[in-house]
């Protein structure tokens, strides 16, 4: 036991002197952390890939999922936290806690789409209100026929992102009222692509997830349009319809927090966030992702060339918020 | 007397056909259990099988160089596992040399020098329970020791010693049985001239063992290869578009160890990303790379059943 562990302190030790060697001639090194959401990773994933061709600054991207990626970014350890959800009271604790300012950035807009399976002809809309009755929770509706009275008697299958996503907490709020109150009684998985399976399995399948997910399997699932009021408008989700705000309330920005203290004396992560902004409008599209409109564009270039730390949310999010009012908020 | 003769011999035929029947029934129940025991591992072949042929079917287009030698990127075609590949190379080659060593000298002290008495015997029990830990529970300590106790960061050192204390008890395990298969013989035949216990272990027991080992040790890396859970727990990033330092430069030393500390992705991660997209392009990347990791899998297995018999051919005892 003995020489097992002297083996072993020895090796430690080895590893790190080599270690602390190596840490200080990396430090030199032009690096630009970002980790966080998943929803948003494949924006910052695709400007990274093209800052990287053309400036020699190396750019990691992980995908913690928003919660996880605040947790890293207020310890310090990220340059950039990507985020499909404002950042919560708690976080913002931690962050003061620690030190670190953020500069607060919508990027695009995400549309949570409901879809339903392709052979479902009877829903032609909903309403928030039927979701609200389908999704809150305790709800006992198990049968369309629950829903309305002209839907035929066919079992409900449900399907939705889990609990730690940040689909889930905007989705929740923005139906039942509450962040994270939903009715636990469904089939929940982190990767959006069961639940594109499982509608399509089940021919009173319904899920909600990221428009990009429904935009990539438009042949076997169709959106369900959605009215914000009883009896109002139902609305498709739409790129369209997204940026002229009618679609509601399921839109939402989506948002990279920047580190103030990066964005002021780290050169590189100045440009990449000017760069990001810049060439937003065609990387987001090409994503499938909806993008800001170009004078919302400006006015969040415009607002970080100021610098100015803090969030338009105070610690809460909110459903319908425009990216302009936001923008003055903060301001 | 004759009647005798005659009364015993018709009894003796009379057995006969007992015993003949009784053969019978064995080797009928022998037929049965052979052909249970090939459907069990037909069972189990024919599911590899049929997962590998599928996962080649779909990924079969990405299978050519650019693959291997592209980053990863927005667009699935031009995405490739350069910085994958490459990251699981040197989290291989510090689990291999942070694993064996101490695996290999854990064993032996375990097996030749530990007293037999109840603290040997807990560190015993401990041992195998260890090869039986989920996954995930070594991701979670190396997070809390490596990560932030250590202050070793999302590494591929600290990746290759989570993977290592992953696989140290499948090494410690398999050198102890290797060492155990050697005739006690042997041993005495060495103290009886003189050997000092070290001298029996280096020049006999390490030597007679080698094959049992490599097995252990090359078992546990493919098991290693394959692993995500504790590598996502550490932190790994999934989307890295350059490579770590190279371990072997042109100047004096020719050795540096930055490599250590850089960010990095390995395999299985990749393609865990690749599955998780919306678009279908990049499932046809997973698929191939996962025909990927499994053609590195049983080619590792396979590598150490060959070793194995090559170096027990060499071994008369």
């Amino acid at each position: 036991m003995r020489s097992t562990l002297l083996k072993a302190l020895t090796i430690a030790g080895v590893l790190s002197t080599t270690l602390s060697v190596t840490n200080t001639a990396f430090a030199a090194e032009k690096i630009i952390k970002i980790d966080g959401s998943s929803t948003v990773y494949p924006i910052t994933e695709a400007v990274a890939e093209e800052f990287q061709k053309e400036k020699k600054v190396k750019v990691t991207v992980g995908e913690s999922g928003t919660g996880g990626g605040f947790k890293k970014f207020c310890r310090g350890e990220t340059d950039i936290s990507n985020a499909s959800r404002p950042i919560a009271q708690k976080e913002m604790d931690a962050c003061k806690e620690a030190g670190i300012q953020f500069i607060e950035l919508p990027i695009a807009f995400d549309a949570l789409t409901v879809v339903v399976n392709s052979k479902n002809d009877w829903v032609k809309s909903l309403s928030v209100d039927e979701l609200k009755k389908i999704w809150q929770p305790g709800s006992s509706v198990k049968n369309w026929k629950q829903v309305n009275s002209t839907y035929p008697d066919k079992a409900m299958g449900l399907y939705g992102p889990g609990t730690a996503s940040g689909t889930f907490d905007y989705f929740t709020e923005a139906v039942n009222g509450k962040s994270k109150a939903s009715r636990t009684d469904y089939t929940p998985s982190e990767d959006d692509n069961v639940l594109v399976q499982g509608v399509t399995g089940n021919m009173g399948g319904m899920a909600y997830f990221g428009l990009a997910y429904y935009e990539e399997n438009k042949d076997k699932l169709r959106a369900v349009p959605i009215a914000a009021k009883a009896g109002g408008p139902a609305v498709l989700p739409s790129a369209a319809t997204v940026m002229d705000g009618t679609y509601q309330p399921l839109s939402r920005p989506i948002f990279i927090y920047v580190n103030a203290t990066s964005a002021a004396f780290k050169p590189e992560v100045k440009a990449f966030v000017n760069y990001y902004l810049e060439h937003a409008p065609a990387l987001v599209k090409e994503v499938k992702y909806v993008p800001l409109t170009s004078e919302d564009y400006a006015a969040v270039k415009d607002h970080f060339k100021t610098l100015k730390p803090g969030t338009g949310f105070g610690g809460k999010n909110e459903v319908g918020i425009k990216v302009k009012d936001l923008i003055n908020r903060i301001k | 007397m004759n009647s005798n003769i005659q009364k015993n011999k018709a009894s003796v035929i009379e057995n006969l056909d007992a015993v003949r029947a009784m053969i019978k029934r064995h080797k009928r129940n022998d037929i049965l259990f052979a052909t249970i025991g090939l459907i069990a591992i037909m069972f189990g072949l024919l599911a590899l099988l049929t997962l590998f042929v599928d996962l080649v079917m779909d990924g079969y287009p990405r299978f050519n160089i650019q693959f291997f030698s592209d980053f990863p990127s927005r667009r699935a075609g031009s995405a490739g596992l350069l910085s994958a590949w490459v990251g699981s190379l040197l989290v291989m080659l510090v689990t291999f040399l942070t694993a064996v060593p101490i695996g290999v000298a854990a064993g032996l002290y375990l097996e030749e020098y530990a007293p037999k008495n109840w603290f040997s015997d807990l560190i015993e029990i401990n041992v195998s329970n260890l090869a039986g830990v989920p996954s995930i529970i070594y991701g979670l300590l190396a997070l809390g020791l490596f990560v932030y106790g250590l202050n070793l960061g999302q590494s591929i050192l600290t990746a290759g010693l989570t993977l290592g204390l992953l696989i140290l008890p499948i090494v410690i395990v398999s050198t102890r049985e290797a060492i155990r298969a050697i005739p006690i013989a042997i041993r005495e035949a060495a103290y009886a001239v003189g050997a000092t216990k070290w001298q029996v272990v280096k020049d006999h027991i390490v030597k007679y063992s080698q094959g049992g080992i490599l097995t252990g040790v090359i078992i546990g890396m493919s098991r290693a290869l394959g692993e995500t859970a504790p590598i996502i727990t550490i932190g790994a990033l999934t989307f890295i578009a350059f490579l770590p330092p190279s371990p072997i430069t042109t100047e004096v030393p020719f050795i540096n160890f930055e490599w250590l500390s850089s960010s990095f992705t390995v395999l299985p991660i990749q393609m865990f990303n690749w599955l998780s997209r919306p678009d279908h392009a990049f499932h046809i990347n997973a698929a191939a790379t996962g025909a990927i990791i499994i053609v590195v899998t049983l080619l590792m297995n396979g590598t150490a059943i060959w070793l194995r018999y090559k170096i027990r051919k060499n071994i008369k005892w």
